[in-house]
């Protein structure tokens, strides 16, 4: 399956400034994984040495942060869009 | 004379030049102001803080701009700070202290910070404000972009306070409600921030934002006779004012304006309908879960805090504590603080008062020590949160008798 996926200003000089792209893959995982694939580096920056999430990166299925989902092993529904997107300060 | 020259990654302490960009490229950590703090002490002394305006501009020397940085100001900051004796007795703290931070242009703390960054924006040559708020932030954002001749574009939940909407669309800023929670508008903020060339106060000036609530702590102790407190009570919403208040305290001594390092305790509030920072807490665990918030505490309702985990961190170095307080003993401390010591706090200063109830009921303030609470926001901004407490007393036709009679079954105190 292919989703389409928004990158963030901080990760498109890996994505050739594309603010969009595609990659193949059922869950999130599958997806970052593939992203690592087209463009080698964007792995490390998405998740930690422990194959975690990092900290500061949200990443949403559609509406929803996988924070509240299953996490790396969210399932990406057909169509859906995922977005990454920097955590921000607030008030 | 450059007191900041880059910025440099929470995280993974990469360094970038100064400008209008908040996350570490890398691993998207929150990007931090670097200052020259051996230059800063040669130049900064007490005397000349004191000479300086009553604002949070006397603190400039501490702040993230330059001499000819172009300053945005309203007069923010240098709010009193008050005994509580009243409030300080039904609580059984000893020595309580209340930072009155109602009394800023807009009412609340958050004109401490958007006078920095839009300052910043200037400097940068951005000419619209913008930010993702509960409230707050909106107000003081909208009404520092009039004063300043800039434009301005708020974004707020749709449900927020009616007070809070006012009290930001009557600067004539661009006010954009979003059919969501504050997560879902920080978000939407997130992605128009990379789209347009604005200065969204808490997202690309974030590393300058932030540090305006530093002045909190210098406040503190230049009105306490430059003596530190043992204890501060602060909200937690995003958690950027509690890290940044403890960033404060320790740059006191650093500069060489205090002889010793704080000892200071700083503790955390949180509502019980949006507690993501409490909870990890109460769990002694590191990574703060985020919620779906709910909770009359509209200002604090940020379920994915993003400066939660360095909150839990700075409390948890200092020896604080962090707890948490229902909508209904919101409303009850916000009352109580009113009753005591004549100030109205919107919701978010009721779990400030309620958390600090909670922590001088669990033996957390020794004897003699003293105690100072940040009192952050004004009531008349979240009246919904107090109309069915907060009623007349009596409603009577006008005569003598009416009144009287009033008197006579006990609904008006007969006292002197």
């Amino acid at each position: 399956m292919t989703v389409k996926v928004r990158i963030p200003t901080p990760l498109r000089k890996l994505t050739a400034d594309k603010a969009e792209v595609e990659a193949g893959g059922g869950t999130i995982r599958e997806v970052v994984d593939d992203l690592e694939r087209q463009f080698p580096g964007f792995k490390e920056r998405m998740c930690d040495e422990n194959g975690e999430l990092r900290r500061f990166v949200n990443v949403y299925v559609g509406e929803e942060d996988i924070r509240f989902l299953n996490g790396l092993d969210t399932e990406i529904p057909s169509g859906e869009l995922v977005s990454i997107i920097p955590a921000v300060a607030g008030g | 004379m450059a007191k900041i020259d880059q910025l440099k990654c929470r995280e993974c302490a990469r360094t970038y030049d100064v400008g209008p960009i908040h996350v570490c490229e890398f691993c998207f950590g929150p990007l931090e102001a670097v200052y020259d703090y051996d230059g800063i002490a040669k130049s900064i002394s007490r005397e000349k803080i004191a000479a300086g305006p009553q604002t949070i501009w006397r603190y400039a020397d501490l702040l993230p701009v330059n001499d000819d940085t172009p300053r945005v100001d309203l007069g923010a900051g240098y709010t009193p700070l008050v005994p509580a004796p009243r409030l300080g007795a039904e609580l059984g703290i000893d020595d309580l202290w209340l930072k009155n931070d109602t009394l800023n242009p807009t009412y609340s703390f958050k004109d401490r910070v958007v006078s920095v960054a839009l300052s910043k924006a200037r400097e940068f040559s951005l000419d619209v404000g913008a930010c993702a708020s509960t409230g707050n932030l909106a107000n003081s954002v909208a009404a520092h972009a009039a004063k300043a001749g800039m434009g301005a574009c708020v974004f707020i939940p749709d449900d927020l306070e009616q007070g809070k909407i006012v009290a930001t669309a009557v600067y004539g800023s661009a006010l954009v409600a979003v059919k969501g929670n504050y997560d879902d508008v920080n978000r939407l903020c997130a992605e128009i921030a990379d789209n347009y060339p604005w200065a969204f106060v808490n997202v690309n000036m974030r590393a300058f934002y932030s540090e305006g609530s530093k002045t909190l702590a210098y406040e503190t102790v230049e009105q306490l006779g430059w003596e530190y407190p043992d204890h501060i009570v602060v909200p937690i919403a995003s958690g950027a004012q509690l890290v940044k208040v403890r960033k404060g305290l320790g740059e006191l001594h650093r500069v060489g304006l205090m002889d010793s390092a704080a000892t200071t305790k700083v503790h955390g509030a949180q509502a019980v309908g949006c507690s993501p920072v409490a909870e990890a807490f109460a769990r002694g665990v590191e990574h703060v879960r985020p919620q779906k918030p709910n909770t009359i505490a509209k200002s604090l309702a940020i379920g994915n805090p993003a400066d939660g985990f360095y909150a839990l961190k700075a409390v948890r170095e200092t020896g604080g504590a962090i707890d948490m307080v229902d909508d209904d003993e919101i409303v009850e401390s916000i009352l109580l603080l009113a009753r005591t010591e004549g100030i109205f706090t919107e919701t978010a200063g009721g779990v400030t008062v309620g958390v600090l109830a909670k922590l001088a009921k669990a033996g957390t303030f020794k004897p003699g020590e003293r105690v100072v609470a940040f009192i952050t926001g004004m009531g008349l901004k979240t009246l919904e949160a107090v109309t069915e407490r907060a009623k007349p007393t009596a409603t009577i036709t006008p005569t003598l008798e009416a009144f009287e009679h009033q008197i006579e079954i006990g609904v008006i105190p007969n006292g002197r």
